[in-house]
């Protein structure tokens, strides 16, 4: 009953496979004038315009669009990109996957002139997290932070200054006394590990160090910065001020309970000032993301797209021309506008038009938090770690003070091939 | 399936072989080589490198991490807690679905092969289901129990334990109503093609013998299980054959339904995690034979079972 079906199945996907190869003939076959095809993740058209403005009479940059997924992109460039397939040119890359990409040799090396260039006009939280081996991996094309939102009525009956410094604990038991809920991203996903690494680096540790030694890499969870992250997520997930749907809150379920009649603080990207000005007026307030340890500095997340060239692409030196142009601070500013979605650079943040949409206040809190951002350990390995980390610490009403060793030990092990993950 | 399958399988005595029968033997061989080609091909040389492949410590993006490591991935598998649990899961949602598939499925051949009016319209009703996507149905049945947008929350909200409206049953926030979930739903889209398997053994009943049974004054029950059923066995085995090997490699439902969260994984599942979205090409590939190793083992338990000769059996159903 079944054989036949398969064969058939068989036959049509050699027919479209035979035909999509006569197709891909034909169209690398056209025309002496270059067209660069841009994987880019899905956005609101942003990125399309930027090609149409980055395209000159040398080459043609056209864009398609990556799954929404950060798991699936990746999943599906690293195939593409093993194959040496010559139809992808530039990627927009999420700093997750970066470094894997990068040591794997699937992205041509950028140019030392254009490097220079890019270290320059970039933040320090955006080159780190675009780099691999001590090189740009891809250039940074915007930059994302989180900072902490909240509801100032909340904030003042709470009795809380919101012009220093507050800390985690601080906020949490304010949203307690006020009846409000503490609003972060704790689903098992990538974003839980933003929380997480966050919370570490805010207390001076980090998940991991070592990172060019690969699976060898030193695993530093196991430590007081660890712990302290763990306490932090445990006093949130056993309060009144933790959200009903905290297990499964990724951004918009977080950004739904902020918006809601017991939203009080919110954890969050820098988007939500463009979401929410409207409706909450006034009462929109923002500060710098809290701290994990009282006094210590936090390091806010790090978010954002670099742009990276194949190295199987048939025009690697327009590709440059053309990230050159997709990365100027002018593309940057001209993105942030349409998108929400922050420079990756201080001369991107200069852009006039950008200006007039958001207060200079926020911007230079934006700016501030990109530049003593916590990116995420760069290594090939980082989706093992990710999750790892995802499965001992999820669901957060789990996470207490023996998390941070099991997780270091079930890290260790998954990286060495011991565990599954 | 015809006789003609069943006479090729019987060994029998050789006649001298005349000329024309061994040039018309070797025109045989050299039809068939096409394809015999094409199958080493697109299946067995993917089963030798998956083979092969299981025995390194190889990930796609680290290509200079790769090393020879013998068994270690088959132990490091076989002595991972996950990889049982995915396997039990696995078990659960097999042993469930063609149980309550062969009851279910047995009541439906019996309603296709007994009824006289609207006969199309009824077998084309019951067999609708299995001409449906997998893919398709396990998003129906995903809407279906889903907090917000389903329905099965206020058609059986007067169940205990079943509720609607702010505190309303959220289907896929624990592990076991998932895995309900994912049984219905499959048990749904499937119970049509064991009660087409089982409809094709009914149809072989000899009327005749029912009928002297009925004469011999034997009782509706006693003709079911005296008459109907031994007679059936083959067509019963072959279908629970069938239906538990598919069972066994369970994906589609649960990648759309629950993405595997609330440990509702399944061993198909968990290799496809290794391979395709760790780019553990050898650990994922030890799974691969593992897996396959277990389907071998358990169509080799269901023949024993059954104790029917296979080639009789295809000859029958």
């Amino acid at each position: 009953m079944r054989r036949p079906r398969r064969g058939r199945g068989l036959a049509v996907l050699t027919a479209a496979a035979l035909a999509s190869t006569a197709l891909a003939a034909c169209s690398s076959a056209s025309g002496s004038k270059p067209e660069i095809i841009w994987y880019t993740n899905p956005d609101n058209g942003g990125q399309a315009a930027l090609a149409k403005a980055c395209s000159t009479s040398q080459y043609t940059i056209t864009t398609q669009i990556l799954p929404q997924d950060a798991t699936q992109q990746r999943v599906q460039l690293a195939r593409r990109l093993n194959a040496h397939d010559s139809s992808i040119d530039l990627m927009s890359l999420d700093p997750a996957y970066t470094a894997e990409l990068a040591n794997a040799g699937y992205l041509a090396p950028i140019p030392t002139a254009l490097q220079t260039l890019l270290k320059l006009q970039s933040f320090k939280g955006a080159v780190a997290a675009s780099s691999w081996d001590g090189k740009l991996a891809v250039a940074p094309f915007w930059s994302n932070t989180q900072v902490l939102w909240y509801h100032k009525s909340v904030a003042q009956k709470a009795g809380l200054d919101m012009t220093q410094p507050v800390t985690w604990a601080q906020i949490i038991d304010a949203a307690a006394k006020t009846g409000t809920k503490v609003a972060v991203q704790a689903n098992k996903y990538e974003g839980y590990v933003v929380l997480i690494n966050a919370l570490v680096m805010g207390a001076g540790g980090d998940i991991a160090s070592d990172l060019t030694k690969g699976v060898d890499a030193k695993i530093d969870i196991d430590s007081p910065a660890g712990r302290a992250a763990a306490g932090v997520i445990q006093k949130l997930a056993h309060s009144s001020a933790a959200p009903p749907d905290l297990s499964i809150a990724q951004e918009g379920q977080s950004e739904s309970t902020f918006a809601s009649p017991s939203g009080g603080f919110l954890t969050n990207w820098t988007y939500i000032y463009s979401a929410h000005s409207k409706a909450m007026g006034k009462d929109l307030g923002y500060a710098r993301y809290p701290e994990t340890v009282a006094g210590k500095v936090s390091r806010p997340p790090y978010g954002g797209i670099g742009i990276g060239v194949s190295k199987y692409s048939k025009h690697v030196s327009q590709d440059m021309a053309a990230v050159k142009c997709l990365t100027s601070p002018t593309s940057q500013g001209k993105y942030a506008v349409a998108e929400g979605n922050m420079p990756a650079s201080a001369a991107g943040y200069a852009y006039p038009p950008l200006r007039k949409v958001y207060p200079a206040d926020l911007l230079t809190l934006f700016q501030q938090s990109v530049d003593q951002a916590g990116p995420r350990p760069t290594t090939p390995y980082w989706s093992d770690i990710s999750g790892a980390l995802q499965s001992t610490w999820h669901p957060p009403a789990s996470v207490n003070q023996g998390t941070p060793a099991k997780s270091a030990s079930f890290i260790s092990d998954v990286l060495h091939g011991r565990s599954l993950l | 399936m015809t006789t003609t399958v069943a006479t090729a399988a019987t060994p029998r005595k050789r006649q001298a072989a005349t000329d024309r029968a061994v040039a018309e033997n070797r025109l045989g061989l050299k039809l068939v080589a096409p394809a015999v080609v094409v199958m080493l091909v697109v299946t067995a040389w993917p089963m030798i490198q998956a083979l092969y492949l299981s025995l390194y410590r190889y990930r796609l993006t680290t290509p200079n991490d790769r090393a020879f490591v013998g068994l270690r991935n088959y132990g490091t598998i076989l002595t991972d807690s996950l990889f049982w649990h995915d396997t039990f899961n696995t078990v659960v949602i097999m042993v469930v679905s063609v149980a309550v598939e062969l009851v279910v499925g047995f009541i439906f051949a019996m309603v296709m092969h007994r009824v006289i009016f609207a006969r199309g319209i009824i077998r084309t009703s019951i067999l609708i289901p299995y001409g449906i996507i997998t893919v398709v149905s396990a998003f129906a049945w995903q809407f279906a129990f889903s907090l917000n947008n389903g329905f099965v929350n206020s058609w059986f909200a007067w169940l205990p334990g079943i509720q609607t409206g702010a505190d309303a049953t959220n289907w896929f926030g624990h592990h076991w109503p998932a895995m309900f979930a994912i049984i219905v739903s499959e048990i749904w889209k499937t119970t049509p093609f064991m009660s087409l398997l089982l409809l094709a053994g009914l149809s072989q009943v000899s009327e005749d013998m029912i009928e002297a049974s009925q004469v011999d004054g034997a009782t509706w029950w006693q003709r079911l299980w005296k008459v109907i059923l031994p007679n059936m066995r083959a067509a019963i085995m072959v279908a629970v054959l069938f239906r538990a090997l598919d069972a066994f490699r369970i994906f589609d439902n649960i990648y759309v339904m629950t993405r595997g969260a609330q440990n509702t994984e399944s061993s198909s599942f968990l290799t496809y995690r290794q391979v395709i979205e760790q780019f553990q090409l050898g650990l994922g590939s030890a799974l691969s034979v593992l897996l396959f190793l277990t389907v071998l083992l358990l169509a080799f338990g269901i023949v024993k079972l059954f104790r029917v000769d296979l080639a009789r059996a295809r000859g029958e159903a």
